[in-house]
């Protein structure tokens, strides 16, 4: 009882979906509604009623006091929804949650930042907005800037940042935070890499200092090196809740066995389809380590965009990106477009060992991030008659490296010499 | 039983209202945060202004200029006395500082509506600092109007303390009918019509380019249903010696008491769904 940070039961959380894509009514409409609701009954088809959807349902779950548990599922399962409930930004439809102290919820790096105003005083209006007293974000704003980096910027207008910059002093910003609860949205998808790892360390320190953390992120790595536990919701329940490892591994299982289809075209430059298939172009039912794995991807880039690159991550069945390939690498480079294009990455045979794989799609413009599917494609590879197995039957690591190997002799002894 | 020694908060979230319910107290506690919305809104205004703090001065002074045209010299208004550009001048300031207040307010939480979505802190913020915004013009703007009073030998008498009573009462007003209108444009989009029509409908039910003895005696304190008659007439009492406002206070002051109240808690009804609606 006297651990528990937050009691979560049996929240639910119902949208209308009529109501959100018209997003807000109009009086007229209401009063012409009022008007012809007596002959509504007459009319055909009067009753459809909206379309209602839980993008929660039945969630309920006890986190205790210093606990750091990751939130995944896909898209659409319902983790924003739970960080808006908790973080009262919106109000459950039923059920209810229990929360033992002051939140800190970062739902976005920058919010509030407002263009026209300079570093330093957006740094004031954020940290208020993210509940610091003004004493509180004096006391800290040297160690803000310094950890933004952007010492000779802040008194430049933030409209006037490379984006890398804004989303360094948002982070910064909000690592100042020192509530006993933090409820932290996918925040790292931005960003470059060296800050990314700043923002994880960051992220850890504070895991480790005692307080309580819910974080939701796409990056299993980062999951796993930042949790304990983890929550996997999938369209808006809660599935599986306990030891991060094994959330994970059930997450990374089943998602997406077989190939991947886009939900929706947005019109955006997007990842299309992608499926595994084998040299001769037939899809790929089981992988072997002997032979290549052939990863086909179709994406869509609906306006001219020269510099745009697909590329692939191949995760260990436990979330470790164990490589990265790029159509660049191999210098191929990508057509600018407007058009669809299909990709094909061949992972040349004897590299897996076997095991169960998974495997991540992307595709960015100059560090821009247009889409990310992770993970997209699950496959087993097995060992087939592969020679590595044939001693010991089973293999440590991911990837076979072609290396080089010479024994020689150091001493040589006659027979018993050293027994 | 717990062993911790500072007992944490405990929020609970449930649906209905009172969840993200606001309270005085949790008001209080995020002053700081209206501080610096106040803050952001006159930086951001200056920065993007050419005139800047100009415009504060600009609009009521036209206005005068125009009103001292054809009400004071072709249509021969009274004015209680006192020369009509002062007596103009005293009423434009507080009803310029209502109209632009009333007008920000409204549309403040749909133009905050990235805030909304991203972060809680009590949602009454919102439209309070947009009603705060504009009293700095009203500052500004009084500050002409005391030039504009020592240029027509004006003074004001002892009424003058009564001053920071009519421009509270003001704000209040404002903050009254913000209440109601930043609520309900965010749910239906052409409230936003609306105002500017209401506005200037009231422009003429409001004592600015005429005095309010001109109502018939009877009719005074129905009148005094429009708080910014009230507070018009207050400002002229308090500094150019007119008969003010008078027994009308009184009603005002009941009428913005209840309009508050009641703006109070349709905001508070709304407040929890505002981000669902957005």
């Amino acid at each position: 009882m006297a651990d528990i940070a937050i009691r979560i039961r049996g929240l639910g959380k119902r949208y209308t979906i009529g109501a959100r894509e018209e997003q807000y009514d109009l009086l007229r409409d209401k009063i012409a509604a009022a008007m012809s609701r007596p002959f509504r009954r007459l009319a055909p088809g009067g009753f459809a009623a909206s379309t209602t959807i839980w993008a929660l349902k039945e969630i309920s779950h006890d986190i205790r006091r210093g606990e750091v548990v990751g939130v995944i599922g896909g898209n659409g399962a319902g983790k924003s929804t739970l960080l808006k409930i908790l973080s009262r930004i919106t109000q459950p439809t039923e059920g209810e949650a229990e929360i033992h102290g002051r939140v800190g919820s970062l739902l976005e790096v920058g919010t509030g930042f407002h263009p026209d105003l300079t570093g330093r005083e957006n740094i004031f209006l954020n940290g208020a907005i993210l509940g610091m007293r003004k004493a509180e974000i004096e006391r800290k704003f040297d160690e803000i800037v310094r950890f933004a980096e952007i010492e000779q910027f802040i008194d430049t207008p933030v409209k006037h940042y490379s984006s890398g910059m804004y989303v360094r002093l948002g982070f910064a910003v909000a690592a100042q935070m020192e509530p006993e609860i933090l409820i932290v949205d996918e925040v790292l998808a931005v960003g470059d890499v060296h800050f990314q790892r700043k923002c994880l360390g960051k992220l850890g320190d504070v895991a480790r200092g005692g307080r309580t953390v819910l974080f939701v992120s796409h990056n299993m790595a980062a999951i796993q090196r930042l949790c304990s536990s983890a929550m996997l919701l999938q369209r808006g329940q809660l599935v599986r809740v306990g030891d991060v490892r094994s959330v994970v591994a059930s997450y990374l299982a089943g998602e997406a066995r077989g190939g991947y289809v886009a939900g929706a075209r947005t019109g955006e430059p997007q990842i299309l389809s992608a499926d595994l298939e084998d040299e001769a172009g037939r899809p790929l039912e089981a992988p072997i380590c002997t032979e290549p794995v052939v990863c086909r991807i179709r994406f869509t880039l609906p306006d001219r965009s020269p510099g745009t690159r697909i590329g692939i991550g191949v995760l260990s069945s436990d979330g470790v990106t164990v490589f990265t390939t790029n159509s660049q690498d191999a210098g191929v480079g990508c057509p600018s477009g407007p058009g669809e294009f299909d990709a094909r990455v061949t992972i040349p045979a004897h590299t897996l060992l076997a095991g169960d794989f998974h495997v991540a799609l992307c595709l960015w413009n100059a560090g821009a991030l247009l889409d990310l599917q992770e993970p997209a494609l699950s496959f087993s590879v097995d060992a087939g008659s592969s020679p590595l197995y044939h001693e010991t039957g089973t293999r440590k690591g991911y990837v076979r490296v072609d290396c080089a190997w010479s024994v020689t002799p150091f001493v040589e002894l006659p027979a018993g010499a050293l027994r | 039983m717990s062993t911790q020694p500072a007992a944490l908060p405990v929020t609970h979230i449930r649906p209905g209202t009172r969840a993200v319910s606001f309270t005085l107290g949790e008001v209080w506690h995020a002053r700081e945060l209206l501080y610096f919305l106040v803050l952001r809104d006159i930086k951001v205004r200056y920065k993007q202004t050419v005139l800047g703090i100009g415009w504060s001065v600009l609009q009521p002074f036209l206005a005068m200029v125009v009103f001292t045209i054809f009400f004071g010299r072709l249509a021969k208004m009274p004015s209680d006395g006192v020369p009509y550009p002062v007596f103009s001048l005293a009423a434009l300031v507080p009803w310029t500082y209502f109209a632009a207040a009333a007008a920000n307010g409204s549309a403040s939480l749909v133009g905050n509506q990235h805030l909304i979505a991203k972060v809680y802190f009590p949602r009454v913020l919102v439209p309070l600092a947009a009603v705060l915004m504009p009293a700095l013009d009203m500052l500004i703007s009084f500050g002409m109007l005391l030039v504009l009073m020592a240029w027509y030998h004006v003074m004001p008498s002892s009424a003058v303390m009564m001053l920071p009573f009519y421009a509270a009462l003001g704000v209040l007003s404002a903050f009254a009918v913000t209440l109601w209108t930043s609520a309900l444009s965010v749910r239906y989009r052409d409230a936003r019509y609306v105002l500017p029509f209401v506005i200037q409908i009231w422009l003429f039910l409001t004592p600015v380019a005429y005095p309010a003895s001109m109502v018939p005696e009877r009719w005074r304190l129905v009148y005094a249903l429009n708080p910014m008659a009230t507070v018009v007439e207050g400002f002229r009492g308090a500094l150019l010696g007119t008969p003010g406002a008078g027994s009308m206070t009184a009603v005002s002051v009941i009428v913005v008491a209840a309009a508050l109240a009641a703006g109070a808690a349709y905001f508070h009804s709304v407040e929890g769904s505002i981000v669902d609606l957005a």
